[in-house]
């Protein structure tokens, strides 16, 4: 489960953590098509180091070096995948290519992979579900949906509990998960899964019942407790963001970059 | 036969739970586990049956280590029964409910079939053996719950919390059928914050308090002492707070039953000692 | 005027073939805190829908009788209507507290209603101090117990500042402990604040120190209503079956047996009280 720790939210405050989703995102968004941009492994490795800063302010070392764990056995495939297919691939029209470049680029998609996974993570390990779901009915997306949302991040703990709950259950009338081929093993879930799944059910009735008690549905036009309003250090996001995207667009268009290992070699 | 050494046991989330708990019980005892929520109650009960394994000291049931085997195996001797029914019940009939636990225990079929007789007879469930357990109201489903649990014959029955969200006349059902079991020479096991039950069955009663057994004696003297009841943070039963509050008469403190009160203050009064 | 007034209702739940509740014809007056009780099945949990309107609304099926709250007509006005008067605490903490933070569920019911954020506000810290649990504002309802969860769920249905709360066996999944400090929290809400109390409750030992008036309710229908003396020490409520406090029972046995207290118990206080009086008047 390292890879679900890497995006679980820790209440911990920071300056990363007061900043308005709505910057956060739109910051993730320029990283990601900045990352998209290149394929060079250079500009990638900024891109990379770019985060780190970011993750010492906010403090969650810890989870985000747990969910690059998790990243890296698909980064490895990546890696593997990539260089293998570029050596077939082009073999045939440029003849052998110098396998430090093709290192390098298989490095480099990896890179990216990692990056756009990172920069996720790191969004999610930064903004409170609640923060999160205020954002998304202020962007206008439709309240049902936020609810639905924050509803579900809310109890995501308590069927866990209830999935284990369940399997003590079962083991105590003699289930053993473990035992038997695979398809045998499949079959031992089942006695887990239908309660799970009937108590969500009956879960969702009582929710249901207390909403419209707690009158559901009254008001047309819903108010909220809380208002996000975009700050300075919010506004400095974005800025920093368009920033960083523009100058992208202009290497982009107007630098050759060179291979990483041309210059260690120079 | 139960035997706890010293255990102590703390959770992945770094609580702990037990903080040394010493304690035996013999085959067919009758024994209410009570305490506050948090306790440690639940938690020392599910060491019995090998779910959980306490992270010093040891647990043995009739001799074997509880982590020399594994919980399948325990489970043959020590049957729990769970507080929710709704987190055992997935088939599609009852029969099939109190059969399942016999399929994984290897019994062969006629026998399984015996059995599930024996225990929807046993809970009055006859007539719902080719029932969905989803149909049936929320008692029914405990019945089943139990029904499924007691069609293996455990030596030792674990009861948690079975009074929750009972009314009146269904606890006074499972106070019958406790003595029925006990009758059946099982031993059996209740864990329960519900004093007044308690004050009904009067078993032996082990009172827990963060982690750690603050009394372990018979109910009418446990739940009577107005030092182990603010030390458990417990509610004594009613028959027992009135004689606490008339205590300067010199009336017996350890009363919990009703009839008993009767007979002692009709003695009181006619100036019999 | 009553508060609440209930002539010959009577519902099936859609596809059931007995009655839930038959006839059922109640009064409760403004500021009564009130025990209903009666065996599982009885239809107390169906009654209680009823006042809020999930019965005829969100349960279809038919809704026979007539049910008026606040001078409203139940079956003519939408559930969230009805929320502005009827408030209701469900048995289950942790299925009606939907927000991460226990602020955001006290406002939600004030949301629903589109009502100004700084009013929003104001209900929410006046809820929370009412019910004491100002020092639990920001935590998430996985780190509460029990009975913390069900003071957060009290305090989002008093925010919305009802005349009536409806409470179904709020304390079933509390120790005795936490149960009674539920009571204590909604007696003052009943005796502090003049809120009308519907309580739906098995633990007869516990609660009805703080009722002056009990319903005890058996298959559908209103067996008994009254003076919780009158109610626990009647013939009936033994047939029934319903847990009388012990204190009554034992009034109850002496009295079989010639010794009499000047007046029926039902908790362990007035029992001491009275039989003192006895124990003293008998030395003497």
């Amino acid at each position: 489960m390292s890879v679900f720790d890497g995006l679980k939210f820790r209440r911990v405050s920071s300056p990363i953590h007061q900043l308005d989703p709505r910057a956060k995102f739109f910051y993730v968004c320029i990283l990601f098509v900045i990352a998209v941009m290149f394929s060079q492994l250079l500009p990638l490795i900024i891109l990379f180091l770019i985060q780190i800063p970011f993750v010492f302010v906010a403090g969650v070392q810890r989870e985000w070096l747990r969910s690059l764990k998790g990243a890296s056995f698909l980064a490895t495939i990546i890696f593997v995948f990539n260089f293998v297919f570029n050596y077939i691939y082009r073999v045939p029209y440029i003849g052998y290519p110098p396998p430090a470049d093709l290192i390098e680029y298989s490095l480099a998609m990896t890179l990216r992979f990692i990056v756009l996974v990172e920069s996720f993570s790191m969004f999610f390990l930064t903004t409170s579900p609640d923060l999160l779901g205020l954002a998304l009915e202020q962007s206008h997306v439709p309240y049902e949906f936020c609810f639905a949302f924050t509803t579900a991040v809310r109890f995501v703990p308590v069927l866990a509990e209830e999935a284990q709950t369940i399997m003590d259950a079962q083991k105590s009338r003699g289930l053993e998960l473990e035992k038997g081929n695979f398809l045998k093993r499949i079959r031992n879930y089942i006695p887990i899964l239908i309660p799970l799944i009937v108590s969500a059910i009956r879960r969702s009735l009582e929710l249901a019942e207390a909403m419209e008690s707690r009158a559901w549905g009254a008001s047309e036009r819903r108010t909220n407790l809380y208002v996000l309003k975009l700050r300075k250090e919010d506004i400095a996001l974005i800025a920093m963001a368009v920033g960083m995207l523009t100058l992208a667009v202009y290497v982009w268009l107007y630098v050759k970059i060179p291979y990483l290992t041309t210059l260690i070699l120079l | 036969m139960i035997e706890v050494k010293d255990v102590y046991f703390k959770y992945p989330s770094g609580v702990e739970a037990l903080k040394g708990v010493t304690l035996t019980i013999s085959n067919g005892d009758f024994v209410a586990v009570m305490g506050q929520n948090g306790a440690g109650k639940t938690t020392l009960v599910k060491h019995f049956n090998g779910l959980l394994k306490p992270t010093k000291g040891d647990i043995l049931v009739d001799g074997v280590n509880t982590r020399d085997t594994s919980i399948a195996k325990l489970a043959r001797t020590v049957g729990f029964v769970f507080q929710n029914p709704d987190h055992q019940l997935f088939c599609e009939t009852a029969e099939e409910e109190v059969a399942f636990a016999l399929r994984n225990f290897g019994f062969e079929k006629d026998v399984i079939s015996k059995r599930v007789t024996w225990a929807l007879n046993l809970l009055g469930l006859t007539q719902y053996r080719q029932t969905s357990p989803f149909m049936l109201s929320g008692g029914e489903r405990k019945r089943v719950a139990l029904a499924s649990v007691l069609a293996w014959d455990p030596k030792i029955v674990i009861l948690d919390e079975p009074t929750i969200g009972q009314d009146h006349q269904q606890k006074e059902k499972l106070r019958q059928f406790i003595i029925q079991l006990r009758e059946q020479k099982k031993t059996v096991v209740i864990v329960t914050h519900d004093v007044e039950f308690v004050a009904e069955c009067n078993p032996r009663v082990i009172l827990m308090s963060e982690g750690k057994i603050v009394a372990d004696g018979n109910a009418d003297r446990i739940l009577t002492d107005p030092n182990l009841v603010t030390k458990a943070s417990i509610v004594p039963p009613q028959i027992a707070q009135i004689f606490m509050k008339l205590s300067d008469f010199g009336l017996p403190m350890n009363v919990i039953d009703v009839y008993e009160a009767r007979k002692i203050l009709l003695d009181f009064i006619e100036g019999r000692p | 005027m009553a508060l609440i007034e209930a002539k010959n209702l009577t519902y099936t739940y859609p596809g059931a073939t007995k009655q839930s509740i038959s006839d059922v014809s109640i009064t409760i007056e403004k500021g009564e805190f009130v025990i209903l009780t009666g065996p599982s099945g009885c239809g107390k949990t169906t009654l209680c829908r009823c006042f809020n309107g999930l019965i005829p609304h969100f349960y279809s099926g038919k809704l026979e009788g007539t049910l008026t709250i606040a001078d409203l007509k139940v079956a003519d006005c939408k559930i969230h209507e009805l929320a502005k008067h009827v408030g209701f605490v469900f048995q289950n903490p942790e299925n009606q507290l939907f927000a991460l933070s226990v602020e955001k569920d006290v406002a939600f019911g004030l949301e629903n209603f589109g009502m100004p954020r700084d009013e929003i506000r104001k209900r929410v810290d006046w809820a929370l101090q009412t019910t004491g649990i100002e020092n639990l504002r920001e935590r998430t309802p996985n780190e509460l117990s029990g009975g913390q969860q069900q003071r957060v769920a009290i305090a989002s249905v008093l925010a919305m500042q009802p005349e009536v709360i409806v409470l179904d066996e709020p304390t079933s999944f509390l120790d005795p402990l936490g149960a009674l400090k539920i009571f204590e929290v909604i007696n003052e809400l009943n005796k502090k604040l003049g809120i009308t109390v519907v309580l739906v409750e098995h633990r007869l030992d516990l609660a009805s120190k703080y009722a002056n008036h009990v319903i005890v309710m058996d298959e559908g229908k209103v067996i008994l209503d009254g003076e919780p003396r009158k109610v626990f020490n009647s013939e009936e409520a033994r047939l029934i079956g319903v847990g009388i406090p012990k204190a009554t029972r034992l009034y109850q046995i002496l009295r079989d047996d010639g010794t009499r207290l000047s007046k029926v118990p039902v908790n362990s206080e007035e029992a001491a009280q009275l039989l003192r009086e006895i124990l003293l008047h008998d030395r003497s």
